[in-house]
């Protein structure tokens, strides 16, 4: 049987009704003690993807800059009964893939496995004593705090990183949002052990954690699976709500960079995951500079004067209003030129709208491209965690492109009048000198 | 010819002559993460929506019999046409190959097949400027390009019904494509700024680039795919007429489809769209054989942006193409000795209870990163290779004493069983695996007959990877990693004046 079809055309037969059901692609439960499941079942090969997600990003850390980070690169350090290098002498016997992340919101914990037996028992075994008791030595510990550090360092060598980073700064200042991920070297070098396993306790719990699962495996699989990963750890409580967003200027800053080239960043606060807008600006953006070679700036700055390779805008969603950013990188001379492009550029989007032609155009992109969004398990995984993670509708999947093609050219224009205020642009650029001030 | 699990490595960005995509199809409801191209110092002509299939954490590597679903067909032009079912989504990739890459140019010209990449975007007799991806992008579909020494490949992801508009967009610009002398300034432009962004301002890329000119003297593989900054400089439109002229024609071109289609129909497809294309023979490029190595080569890279010091080590061998002719020592290579070497890479490299992260990062924690590469896909000699960058408080002497240690180690004495029981599973696990992706699955059968082989070694992977012995492991050690025979590289902050 397809994945699509599953996905998709069952639900366009059922979809009719008002309210549409749930999609029969998409199962979705809660575990005993609290863990919210989304569970696709694509029986086709013989694989398990699990991934585990917990509202554990950085802007979690409190006082602590970096301690989200520091936690999900300990965790594959071994559990309290063995040691990292039998841990993972064990776990890759069974040809298993372990993975850990984090990013500003959510942090993760990945595994891929075979469905056969013994491996699939034995590796999601492993995860789940990972999960009740990761080892959090101090040797580790201090390890990884020093990986954390060379990280930072090799990040001061990259001016996209750093202007990342002052992007995020500019938009969200002392806002959870606005630190950095990685923490700095500074706040890296106060953390302790125990401020790791404090993150831990309170952030890696069942009531703070999405399971995203999508495998050959049946629902009742799935439902002991879950049950059996989620009661690895304490029920615990969700991550409450983050701060309002404070206010905000449309700063422009210089960094001074040894690079060649300057890499430049500008936008504003966007959008929300879920924001009555969302539809509208991501069509809207799409023209911009969110479809590839055909969007408005690439056709602007790339193809007709040659100075950028890269140039792209898009609305980042959090939780809260994500970025929306245009970025670009182009050699030292051609900096002001180049700003000075993107500025008008979209200060003319903003007053004109997206032309008819592009519009359709975009819309037709964003719905025959739809299916490569979910034409394997990898991308289905990722998928459901972020559907979980937001607690966005469960046919949120199945309603895209009607909700895409819904978009009018009107409402496209208008939203992103609305959000978008090119007088009151944040600008960061990274290279050597700035550009001259229009 | 595996590629080995991913591994966090410090920091953001590349590293090494890895190479690392960008995903930003901007709505994808997906955390933006590393994307990894299978095989290294390939360009790509724009990093939009970069192969989003190659995922983090798809380890793959050619394996697998299963030849029920793959299909080969030849055209009366030479066309090679591979096609492979995969019917979970209706949807298909379709990629075509030209044997043609950096490694087909000469001094002073470097860069001219990923230029004529980019300028294949632009116009045709029958297609206006920006027709071409316009058209894709209107009918949802996802292209790109990419160029690495051996090929330069072209690529389109959409609806299985859209296999057949490939096919006449390719036609189309593998027979009729017009450069402009004004779009070529332009791109130039383009590409000379991609340059400056992907090598020449991240240091670990640029040492990189350094490297390898030292390693190799007379190989092509000493030159950068993107070119010189001043070979890109002064090309000029003849110079890519010529190139295109040369390279691009039926009997040179590798084209692959996987996806939701039936293979007969496909075939006739091909036919409706390049059978008509006159077959011409091309002359192989010119023999530039790497002359011996007599002893150790060293050098130091220093660059005002490096924070962290960087080691980069590497050691010449035969690869899959070079089965039955002499080795670099002058003896002739086995087969076998290939797939050990595989194996010695996944017992040094191949996850977190592999002997460089066990004994490396964590025993001894002397590198807070170390990786392992070895090159099996490709058209000449390469190279096995480590790269890895000191624990804060070691220095690179320290640290690559330690990996030499690690090295000498396996040549005093075979791998255990346990290791390569662990590395033989992590083959098969590997073979599922890959099977998730229909643009890797496409991208293993076009890159081993673009170097020269055929796809069907992918499904005599995983078994002769069972074969292998540890004391075939500790044979290839001994032969090829060989000091006499490598490249030591070490980047290093500018020294303070």
């Amino acid at each position: 049987m397809r994945r699509l079809a599953r996905l998709l055309v069952i639900c366009c037969l059922g979809g009719l009704a008002s309210g549409a059901p749930a999609s029969p692609g998409i199962e979705q439960w809660t575990t005993a003690n609290g863990a919210a499941v989304y569970f696709v079942a694509a029986p086709e090969i013989p694989m398990l993807d699990v991934r585990l997600v917990f509202a554990a990003g950085s802007a979690r850390d409190g006082a602590q800059a970096g301690v989200a980070a520091l936690t999900s690169d300990l965790l594959d350090e071994g559990t309290a009964s063995l040691p990292a290098d039998e841990f993972h002498t064990r776990l890759e016997a069974t040809g298993a893939v372990l993975g850990s992340g984090s990013l500003r919101e959510m942090a993760w914990v990945s595994l891929r496995t075979l469905t056969a037996e013994p491996q699939r028992s034995t590796a999601t075994a492993l995860l789940g004593q990972l999960l009740e008791s990761p080892r959090f030595d101090d040797e580790a510990f201090t390890r990884q705090r020093d990986q954390a550090l060379a990280g930072l360092k090799r990040e001061l060598e990259s001016p996209a990183a750093l202007g990342q980073r002052a992007y995020y700064r500019a938009l969200f200042g002392d806002h959870p949002y606005g630190r950095p991920p990685e923490g700095t070297l500074d706040s890296l070098g106060q953390l302790t052990r125990a401020n790791v396993e404090a993150f831990y306790r309170r952030h890696y719990v069942a009531k703070n954690l999405t399971i995203a699962i999508v495998g050959a495996l049946t629902r009742a699989d799935a439902e002991v699976l879950a049950d059996r990963l989620a009661s690895s750890l304490a029920a615990g409580e969700a991550a409450p709500a983050l701060p309002p967003l404070p206010a905000y200027a449309p700063v422009t800053e210089h960094l001074e960079f040894a690079s060649s080239q300057s890499h430049v960043f500008v936008g504003q606060r966007g959008l929300a995951r879920e924001d009555p807008d969302y539809f509208p600006l991501v069509v809207a953006n799409h023209v911009l500079g969110g479809n590839g070679v055909v969007s408005l700036l690439f056709e602007e700055i790339r193809e007709q004067r040659g100075l950028s390779y890269s140039v792209e805008s898009h609305f980042e969603p959090m939780g809260l209003s994500g970025p929306f950013v245009a970025t670009l990188q182009t050699s030292g001379e051609q900096l002001t030129a180049a700003v000075n492009l993107l500025h008008e550029q979209i200060a003319l989007f903003t007053a004109q709208g997206p032309g008819e032609a592009e519009f359709e155009a975009a819309k037709r992109n964003l719905v025959g491209g739809f299916p490569l969004r979910i034409d394997n398990n990898s991308k289905i995984v990722e998928n459901l965690a972020v559907i979980g993670f937001y607690r966005l509708p469960l046919d949120y999947l199945d309603t895209y492109t009607r909700k895409v093609e819904a978009v009018t050219r009107k409402q496209a224009a208008e939203a992103f009048k609305r959000r978008i205020d090119p007088t009151r642009l944040v600008q960061i650029t990274v290279g050597r000198g700035a550009a001259a001030a229009p | 010819m595996r590629y080995l699990k991913m591994k966090k490595a410090p920091g953001a960005g590349t590293a090494g002559n890895r190479q690392f995509g960008y995903a930003s199809t901007p709505d994808d409801a997906i955390p933006a993460i590393a994307n990894r191209i299978p095989r290294g110092r390939s360009h790509l002509r724009h990093p939009a929506f970069l192969l989003a299939a190659v995922c983090a954490l798809l380890t793959a590597g050619p394996v697998r019999a299963d030849d029920a679903r793959t299909h080969e067909f030849k055209l009366d032009n030479g066309l090679k046409l591979i096609v492979q079912e995969d019917h979970r989504a209706p949807v298909a990739v379709v990629q075509i190959w030209y044997k043609v890459g950096a490694a087909y140019e000469q001094d002073g010209a470097t860069g001219v097949s990923h230029a004529l990449e980019h300028m294949m975007f632009k116009r045709t007799e029958h297609l206006a400027t920006g027709e071409f991806s316009r058209t894709i992008a209107e009918r949802g579909g996802r292209e790109n390009a990419f160029t690495s020494l051996d090929y330069t490949a072209y690529f389109q992801q959409w609806s299985k019904d859209d296999v057949e508009l490939s096919f006449r967009l390719e036609a189309e610009r593998m027979q009729h494509l017009l450069l402009d002398e004004q779009e070529f300034t332009t791109e130039m432009k383009v590409i000379a700024e991609e340059r400056r962004l992907r090598t020449d301002d991240d240091p670990q890329a640029l040492a990189a680039e350094v490297a390898q000119t030292v390693a190799w003297q007379t190989s092509p593989y000493r030159q950068p795919v993107i070119g010189w900054a001043a070979d890109i400089a002064s090309m000029r439109l003849p110079d890519l007429r010529a190139w295109y002229e040369r390279w691009y024609t039926p009997s040179n071109a590798t084209l692959v489809v996987v996806g939701d289609v039936e293979p007969a129909a496909i075939k006739r497809l091909a036919d409706q769209y390049f059978g008509s294309i006159a077959r011409r023979d091309i002359a192989p490029p010119r023999a530039r054989p790497e002359v011996g190595q007599h002893g150790e080569k060293r050098l130091i890279v220093r660059n005002e942006k490096v924070q962290l010091p960087h080691l980069m080590m590497a050691y010449k061998t035969p690869t899959m193409t070079q089965i039955g002719q002499p080795g670099p020592d002058g003896k002739l290579v086995e087969a076998w000795e290939i797939y050990a070497l595989d194996v010695l890479a996944a017992v040094l490299d191949g996850g977190s209870s592999a002997r460089f992260t066990r004994e490396l990062v964590r025993g001894q924690e002397i590198a807070s990163q170390v990786g392992t590469y070895f090159q099996s896909m490709s058209r000449l000699p390469d190279m096995f290779s480590i790269d890895a960058t000191p624990r804060e408080g070691h220095d690179l002497a320290a640290l690559e004493a330690a990996i030499r240690a690690q090295l000498e180690a396996i040549k005093a004495a075979p791998p255990t069983v346990e290791e390569l029981a662990r590395v033989k599973t992590q083959v098969v696990a590997d073979t599922v695996y890959q099977q998730d992706s229909m643009f890797y699955q496409a991208m293993i059968i076009g890159t081993l007959e673009s170097v020269g082989l055929s796809w069907r070694l992918r499904d005599e992977y995983a078994a002769a990877i069972r074969q292998i012995t540890p004391e075939q492991v500790q044979a290839v050690a001994r032969r090829y990693l060989d000091r006499d025979r490598s490249t030591v590289a070490w980047l290093l902050p500018e020294e303070a004046r």
